[in-house]
């Protein structure tokens, strides 16, 4: 007889992993990089390549660099490349593209300690910067279903619907409802069909990779808000969930392992808080879009989310009682 | 104990956490087999939890089936009777199942299964007689943790204990012990539940089962009605890992939480085995100590899974030869249940009072995953039946940080697995929940 194993128990395991959950998430974001496609042209595949392609390869030269083992097996870098690539315009310059990931992986990502240990998303990390830098290049938005009618050669140029967006205003200069749903709108390559981003969110939820209360609680107070903004106004509050980047953030970017909270009632504090910032800076900020802001502040208060949230472990006391058992004994 | 349906109780409060393991009860239909006496067995002193036993027996001496070879005058303690007749060929150190070297007194088969002339059923009147009776037979939980049950039974006179909750749960994997003894000894459990109702004067008995084994649910729900004065109950628990732990047993069947660190007796509660209940029947009935157990022998890599009865002592690789040997390669074995059952370094070591099973496994079901980092996903947590966070606790316990430890609550920890089962990272945070509890340990011996 061979050795035998000998290890600590449990001896089974859940079949879930690390890349598996990673891989998931790839699967979902799927239906919305052919949308992307389909309504920005094969210039978004590029940019999606050449996103993923720059995240797997400064984790790799960073991880060497830092003498740390190897980790792209995990693929959570394809999934880094994936969601900037989304949050870009499709006419970006692949150089800022390669900027932008190389600084989500090695500057958000791995210089905390890579997966897990990130304090931000990496994602909105390198999105952020990119806004920052390079501002008239990342609001140079692409007027949809233009790019087979002259080649792409000559992409036009669009605004977003939220930048004329008012409530009770006029939305005839707006794409229909519909044609926002499906993404036939100006944004970014990945967040404007919502019909994709939705479908994925299905998905990880069936596949249990994200549970559903942070994408419900974010659109669900962004609506709640908006509709008392626009004083009951529906076609307002739902001009204001398809528009920007709502859905893909609070589906792909809030529920993010690492910078999220542990419990469900910690989940809740921070999607809702995510809801309220996002309306805040679309209502009265001087920026057309809140949500990638919204979630960084949220990321930053996370640890602070978790230690009011903390569960009673079973069967123990509850701490003001104790405190004040302590004074009456001493 | 509100919702009654058919007659049937639910759980009063579902319990939070636990994780979905695959059942594989592939031996429930398999009537217990009866083992042909091995040529030897092996009785380590140490069977239970509390302090060991001392040999009673020297090298030479013969023994009879069923006689006293071991005892302690330890209150927390249970003595040690010979499970075959024969000749005591040694008194030494054994390794066993968890690798440690304990004494223990081995005994050559002289194939008479000679009975000891001592053996009497005794008089059981009152709490004192029964508890005697219960010490003497040697019993211990034959649910997996092997806590003396004549401490257990010998209820507190200042606490008011008024519910018996009977474990019929089984809720690991492959186990099907408890599940055969409903179907096969329900006489023995019935009269054990009866006896201990009229000798300690339980007000409630609960008997819980899990809702995947309705012949058993069948059978006890008989128990419950045979007596017409409505104090048996059954109350069967979703099929959830692991709804047989104690304090999530008592949660469920009273709705009482068992306070960090106390026991189900602080909140009126006893809960045992179902299998130990039958015991004390039988005991009482023929004066016989625990000399056998039955078995689950399943897994991947044996040839004819079964439900087996060995004789106390037996080695682990006699039970498997008796189940057809291995019919691949086995690349882990483990006494007890995958998710809390320790794993054999090799086959020669001796069946305890408390094992309740011996699985080996070819490949699959054991692969470890890899080990990664942390992604803070949570299913830990969610895992947790004691409300834990235990990713959180794994960094504290890697930094000795015993005082946030203990606001963490690990000392709650009853290393169920359910945290490591569920981690994607392949965590082995079980380890790490043991690790925590020795930086506690061992800071509060420096105090």
């Amino acid at each position: 007889m061979k050795k035998l194993t000998v290890s600590a128990s449990p001896h089974v395991r859940s079949p879930k992993t690390v890349p598996g959950i990673m891989l998931d998430v790839i699967i979902a974001l799927v239906p919305a990089l052919i949308a992307s496609v389909v309504l920005f042209g094969f210039r978004s595949l590029l940019v999606t390549a050449v996103c993923v392609v720059s995240c797997i390869a400064s984790e790799y030269i960073a991880r060497k660099i830092m003498k740390r083992d190897n980790t792209i097996g995990d693929l959570s870098a394809i999934v880094t490349g994936m969601l900037l690539a989304f949050n870009l315009p499709v006419s970006i310059p692949l150089w800022m593209c390669v900027v932008g990931s190389v600084f989500a992986i090695v500057v958000v990502k791995q210089f905390f300690g890579g997966i897990g240990q990130n304090f931000v998303n990496p994602a909105i990390g390198g999105r952020i910067m990119m806004l920052v830098s390079f501002a008239s290049a990342m609001t140079d938005w692409t007027a949809p279903l233009e790019w087979f009618k002259n080649g792409g050669i000559d992409a036009m140029s669009t605004a977003t619907p939220l930048a004329s967006l008012t409530a009770n205003g006029d939305y005839s200069s707006l794409p229909s409802l519909l044609d926002m749903f499906l993404g036939v709108r100006g944004g970014c390559l990945g967040e404007t069909c919502a019909l994709a981003l939705i479908l994925g969110g299905i998905y990880l939820v069936a596949r249990r990779v994200i549970k559903p209360v942070i994408p419900l609680c974010f659109i669900g107070t962004v609506a709640v808000i908006m509709l008392i903004a626009g004083k009951g106004d529906f076609e307002f509050m739902l001009y204001e969930v398809l528009s920007g980047g709502l859905l893909i953030g609070a589906i792909f970017m809030a529920t993010d392992y690492a910078t999220s909270p542990l419990t469900t009632k910690g989940k809740i504090i921070f999607a809702v808080g995510c809801g309220v910032i996002t309306s805040v800076i679309r209502l009265f900020a001087n920026l057309p879009e809140g949500v990638s802001y919204s979630i960084i502040i949220m990321n930053i208060l996370v640890p602070h989310i978790e230690s009011i949230t903390r569960p009673r472990p079973f069967g123990a006391e509850k701490e003001k009682k104790e405190k004040k058992k302590e004074e009456a004994a001493s | 104990m509100s919702k009654i349906s058919d007659g049937i109780l639910k759980a009063v409060k579902q319990v939070k956490g636990g994780v979905l393991v695959d059942h594989h009860k592939d031996t429930k239909d398999m009537a217990t087999v009866r083992i042909t006496p091995p040529e030897r067995v092996i009785l380590p002193m140490q069977q239970h939890i509390g302090a060991p036993c001392v040999p009673v027996v020297r090298v030479g001496d013969h023994v009879d089936v069923g006689q006293l070879i071991a005892d302690s005058d330890k209150y927390v303690s249970a003595p040690i009777h010979a499970s075959i007749s024969g000749k005591v060929t040694s008194v030494a150190d054994v390794k066993v199942a968890n690798g440690r070297m304990v004494p223990a007194v081995t005994i050559e088969n002289d194939g008479e299964m000679t009975l000891f002339e001592g053996i009497a059923p005794p008089t059981v009147n009152n709490k004192e007689d029964l508890i005697k009776a219960i010490r003497n037979s040697g019993l211990v939980g034959l649910g997996g943790a092997g806590f003396p049950s004549h401490v257990k039974f010998n209820l507190p006179e200042d606490k008011e204990i008024d519910t018996l909750v009977i474990n019929a749960a089984e809720c690991e994997p492959f186990i099907t012990v408890d599940y055969r003894e409903c179907i096969e000894n329900t006489r023995n459990i019935v009269d054990g539940v009866y006896l201990l109702k009229k000798i300690l004067g339980f007000k409630n008995i609960i008997i819980a089962v899990e809702d995947n084994k309705p012949d058993a649910i069948k059978i006890l729900k008989e128990i419950a009605d045979s007596h017409e004065d409505n104090v048996v109950k059954v109350m069967t628990l979703k099929s959830k890992y692991p709804q047989g732990a104690e304090k999530m047993m008592v949660q469920s069947a009273t709705g009482r939480i068992v306070p960090m660190g106390k026991l189900p007796a602080d909140v009126g509660c006893v809960v045992a085995n179902v299998g130990s209940v039958a015991f004390i029947a039988r005991h009482v009935r023929t004066g016989r100590p625990i000399i056998s157990r039955t078995l689950t022998v399943s897994g991947s890599a044996i040839a004819n899974p079964m439900n087996v009865r060995v004789p106390i002592g037996i080695e682990a690789s006699k039970v498997i030869e008796f189940c057809g040997g291995f019919k691949k390669e086995p690349v882990k074995i483990i006494a007890g249940g995958p998710m809390m059952g320790t794993a054999l370094i090799d086959t020669d070591v001796p069946i305890l009072k408390s094992n309740n099973a011996l699985l080996a496994f070819a490949d699959e079901v054991v692969t470890n995953k890899k080990e990664r980092a942390c992604i803070h996903c949570g299913r830990c947590v969610d895992a947790c039946p004691m409300s834990l966070i235990p990713t959180d606790i794994e960094a504290m316990a890697m930094n000795k940080d015993a005082e946030s430890l203990i606001k963490a609550g690990i000392m709650g920890c009853m290393e169920c697995g359910s945290c490591a089962f569920s981690c994607p990272a392949g965590k082995p945070l079980v380890q790490y929940m043991r690790l925590g509890k020795d930086v506690v340990r061992e800071a509060g011996a420096k105090k």
